[in-house]
């Protein structure tokens, strides 16, 4: 019933761009089906194969490579890698949260400028700024020149090859992807929510807690997947300010690819990764969710 | 060619399994202002939506000057929609959009500009030609929307609520000037709204809608003063209903007990003694008498009751009632020039009162669920 | 008030000195006339020369640009088309490619590297133009549908509508209303693909070849190796190039009228 009458709703429309619908269609489809479908099916194949001689893998299941990542050598590297991407996660968040809420407090008039200021980073290379941060962090670089001209320090640091570089260019290559998403959110919040809570007597805390947290908590999530997630993986921030250590565990997926060629043990970390990628965006869908239904009816 | 300018018969149309309009049956002649009126979701957009052919009806007739519509597209029909959001080509001038339609025929060169400018003129958006519709107040964009709509000359021209977007002064001013436009123009206009005052100040005849059917047709009068189910009654204007038994017929008058007192009232309708009946009466009909008013035997005739609340609107005060027999109605007093002193008006809340109506200015219906 | 207000744009101000700080600095240093040391010593233009006289670097700025411009064309037309299908149409399996395009979208790049990788040694494609042209097309298509299809979805669904009832059949309303209304997301769609083709690291480090090198993979290859005024002055290029292309589509993206 419901069918027959879309379809006569839409019939009329439809005779003219039949050939068109399926031309689009057919070709978005294939493209994902080849290029994004496919190939990952492929890593998650290859990630249950033995390592082979000269064809990269051997046809022979197994699960010994994720009972690898479990090694203490790789445990080693991961837990690592998960702790220096959660942390600059949570530092994106602590500056990022209130910086997107001061920008939704600025005049509408300033507002687009001031936007576009937190985009362009977003869209240029972060190989580029990685790079900008080097420049910054090295030994005769600007910050220990600085340093030494106030004279808080008498020698220079060694900055550079760091876990704190590494952080720091990881939260100075990532902060706009969190900051981005919060303000999305952030600028939707309803003003009168607020007023409404404060005319009901709530404090300043309350209102944050109980009220703002809970209706951008999709933003915050999007915005620490967006961090998180190439956290884990932004192996040339660990080569450029980390030093030859492998301290990502995209520098380990690059490696088993590259130098190791081990490329299903590589393909099991990064299904891994895949996998941390689906819990955080299910979380996003449940606290998009949560959030939304008080709006929806 | 017939009197009827445009035929429904018998349409019907569902969504999935939810019928929006059950066997309409309409005729609207030549020239004519027709409003539909009705509630959101009963089926009056639907309508304008068949005619203009943006969806095909799942049952019936549609006949456009005589011609069955039913397989021609939108494009080659002669009939035009003012959208309720207008719909402006937000990349075009205001020149561009209205002569979308004409250039999209072939129109061409002077002719084309001719026509566009006199439409323009016509909406009094002549300076306007070169703006785009972003930098117009919403007044203008619907007079740009209008103009857009009928420099095709149609036969007919679909209105979708087109006033709701205005605020109340500049919705007042546009009423007056679409009901002189299609004068002017003799285009017959079918316009749809949920607002019932535009509908009764607008219209030549009134469709009020209610879940996909039509409950009355007929002139703005009509619907108002002789409703002919309580949906029309309650929806067009405030009425206050009373629900009584027919104690006495004598065809078209009869007694009619409502509580404690006996009517005799004047009705269409054939009824038999002891009927239920709905007594249907404006509140500006009912007629208010103060305890130091008329005399003992007068009031004998009369409703005792309470004023339970004043509210002064200025040009009216209206009174909430609650008679003695626990029925609570509404009135509307007018502000009488002649009275000295507007000290009649001074009602307070708590006062004894004793109310009728203006006799035969009342609506009998038979009883309903 | 006041104090806090001040406060406030400090906090600002300091974040955003944190974005563009090190930025200005590498600029800055692009022009120094002191080829290991932080001294000023007057504006040069040597740096630059120098790129510009080495075959091998203007070679990979070619190839960046080649690959670029293609794969955000074809990007582009795909993504379009996906989008103008994903609004208008209902269809088998639509909800599956929505969902491929999200997971496309959200998928670290180190992942889609490796993912294209193996699929290109599966097929034995020799790694190179084609297979980074592909990659590149890839990751590219979410960007422009996302675009596009915020655009549409912004129309009024009576804009077709009018058009129709006004007597414009099919064709007439695709070209004068629909094309039009698109163009500054389409545009703003290809400029986006480009800039991140141009900038893109981590998929191209896994799916080009020896045979086949591109301006982010050089830059990265130098900087392992530390820092000289000639990459200062190559990465301030292309922070140019890519800033002139982010204004310029988001000048698209806001003009609404």
């Amino acid at each position: 019933m419901r069918r027959k009458a879309q379809g006569e709703k839409r019939s009329c429309l439809m005779r003219i761009k039949e050939p068109f619908k399926l031309t689009a269609v057919g070709v978005i489809g294939f493209w994902l089906m080849a290029f994004a479908l496919l190939p990952n099916l492929l890593v998650v194949v290859a990630s249950l194969l033995e390592r082979g001689g000269d064809e990269f893998v051997a046809l022979i299941l197994t699960l010994d490579n994720y009972r690898r990542l479990f090694d203490p050598l790789y445990l080693g590297v991961l837990l690592d890698s998960l702790w220096l991407a959660a942390a600059t996660t949570l530092l994106c968040l602590l500056l990022g949260y209130p910086f997107a809420y001061l920008l939704t407090r600025m005049p509408t008039r300033r507002r687009p400028l001031l936007l576009l200021l937190v985009i362009v980073p977003f869209w240029t290379s972060s190989l580029v700024r990685t790079y900008a941060m080097v420049i910054l962090l090295q030994t005769n670089g600007w910050l220990n020149q600085l340093l030494l001209d106030l004279g808080w320090i008498a020698e220079p640091l060694e900055l550079l090859y760091t876990e704190p570089a590494v952080i720091a260019g990881m939260l100075y290559a990532l902060l706009p992807f969190m900051i981005l998403p919060l303000y999305a959110v952030l600028e939707k919040l309803d003003r009168r929510l607020i007023e409404a809570a404060r005319d009901l007597g709530a404090g300043r805390v309350t209102i944050f807690r109980r009220i703002i947290l809970p209706l951008t908590l999709p933003g915050i999530v999007a915005g620490c997947l967006l961090t998180f997630l190439p956290g884990l993986g932004m192996f040339y921030v660990a080569d450029l300010l980390g030093g030859a250590r492998a301290m990502l565990v995209g520098n380990l997926i690059r490696d088993q690819f590259l130098s190791a060629r081990d490329w299903p043990f590589g393909a099991a970390a990064s299904v891994l990764l895949t996998v941390l990628m689906g819990l955080l965006l299910w979380a996003y869908y449940l606290s998009a969710r949560r959030a939304n239904q008080g709006a929806l009816p | 060619m017939s009197e009827w300018v445009i035929e429904l018969r018998n349409v019907s149309k569902a969504y999935a399994a939810h019928a929006v309009l059950r066997n309409v049956t309409l005729q609207v002649r030549v020239g004519e202002f027709l409003t539909l009126l009705g509630p959101s979701g009963c089926g009056k957009t639907t309508i304008l939506r068949l005619l203009a052919g943006f969806e095909p009806a799942n049952g019936g007739e549609i006949l456009i000057g005589g011609q069955d519509m039913r397989t021609l597209p939108p494009e080659q029909r002669q009939v035009n929609t003012v959208f309720q959001s207008y719909a402006l080509f937000p990349h075009l001038t205001v020149f561009e959009n209205v002569a979308f339609g004409p250039r999209v025929k072939g129109v061409k060169g002077p002719v084309l500009r001719d026509r566009v400018m006199d439409t323009l003129r016509m909406v009094k958006l002549e300076d306007f030609a070169g703006r785009k519709p972003g930098q117009l107040s919403g007044g203008q964009q619907q007079r740009v929307a209008i103009a857009r709509a009928v420099v095709n000359q149609p036969r007919v021209l679909l209105l979708d609520e087109p006033l709701s977007a205005l605020d109340y002064k500049l919705r007042k001013a546009m009423q007056l000037e679409l009901k002189q436009l299609q004068r002017r123009l003799g285009i017959t206009f079918i316009f749809v709204t949920h607002d019932q005052e535009e509908a009764l100040s607008m219209s030549d005849r009134v469709a009020v809608m209610n879940a996909g059917r039509i409950e009355q047709f007929g002139t703005p009068r009509q619907i108002y003063e002789a409703p002919e189910n309580l949906f029309v009654a309650r929806f067009v204007g405030e009425i206050n209903n009373l629900s009584g038994r027919v104690v006495a017929a004598a065809p078209p008058r009869y007694d009619i007990r409502l509580h404690d007192r006996v009517v005799n009232l004047k009705s269409q309708y054939i009824f038999g003694v002891g009927d239920r009946v709905h007594v249907l009466v404006r509140p500006e009909d009912v007629r208010i008498w103060r305890e130091h008013e008329g005399s003992a035997e007068e009031r004998a005739a009369l409703f005792p009751a309470v004023v339970e609340a004043v509210v002064y609107k200025g040009s009216t005060v209206d009174l909430a009632i609650r008679l003695d027999s626990g029925d609570t109605l509404s009135t509307t007093q007018f502000f009488n020039e002649d009275d000295q002193a507007l000290m009649n008006l001074d009602f307070r809340e708590g006062e004894r009162v004793f109310v009728d109506w203006v006799r035969d200015w009342e609506t009998i219906l038979p009883h309903e669920e | 008030m006041k104090p806090r207000g001040a406060i406030q744009i400090a906090y600002l101000v300091l974040i955003y000195g944190f974005l563009y700080l090190p930025i200005l600095v590498l600029i800055v240093y692009s022009f120094n006339d002191a080829k290991y040391s932080l001294e000023w010593r007057g504006v040069t233009w040597t740096w630059y020369r120098n790129l510009l006289d080495d075959p091998d670097l203007l070679q990979a700025a070619l190839n960046s640009v080649l690959i670029a411009a293609l794969s955000a064309t074809v990007a582009t037309g795909i993504g379009a088309l996906a989008a103008v299908a994903l609004y208008r149409y209902e269809f088998f399996g639509k909800p599956l490619l929505q969902g491929l395009i999200f997971v496309l979208m959200m998928t670290p790049d180190i992942v889609m590297g490796i993912a294209l990788l193996i699929l290109f040694a599966s097929l034995s494609l020799p790694l190179g133009f084609w297979t980074l042209l592909l990659a590149h097309i890839t990751f590219n298509i979410p960007f422009v549908v996302v675009t596009v299809l915020s655009r549409i979805s912004g129309f009024d669904r009576h804009l077709l509508e009018a058009a129709k009832d006004l007597g414009a059949t099919e064709f007439q309303t695709v070209r004068r209303i629909v094309l039009p209304l698109l163009m500054p997301a389409v545009a703003a769609g290809w400029l986006l693909s480009f800039t991140l083709s141009m900038d893109d690291v981590m998929v191209s480090f896994f799916v080009t070849g020896p045979t086949f090198e591109i301006l982010p993979l050089k830059i990265y290859s130098m900087a392992r190796l530390g820092v000289t005024p000639e990459i200062n002055a190559l990465c301030t290029l292309m922070l140019g190039a890519t800033l002139i292309l982010i204004l310029v589509a988001q000048l698209l993206l806001r003009e609404r009228t």
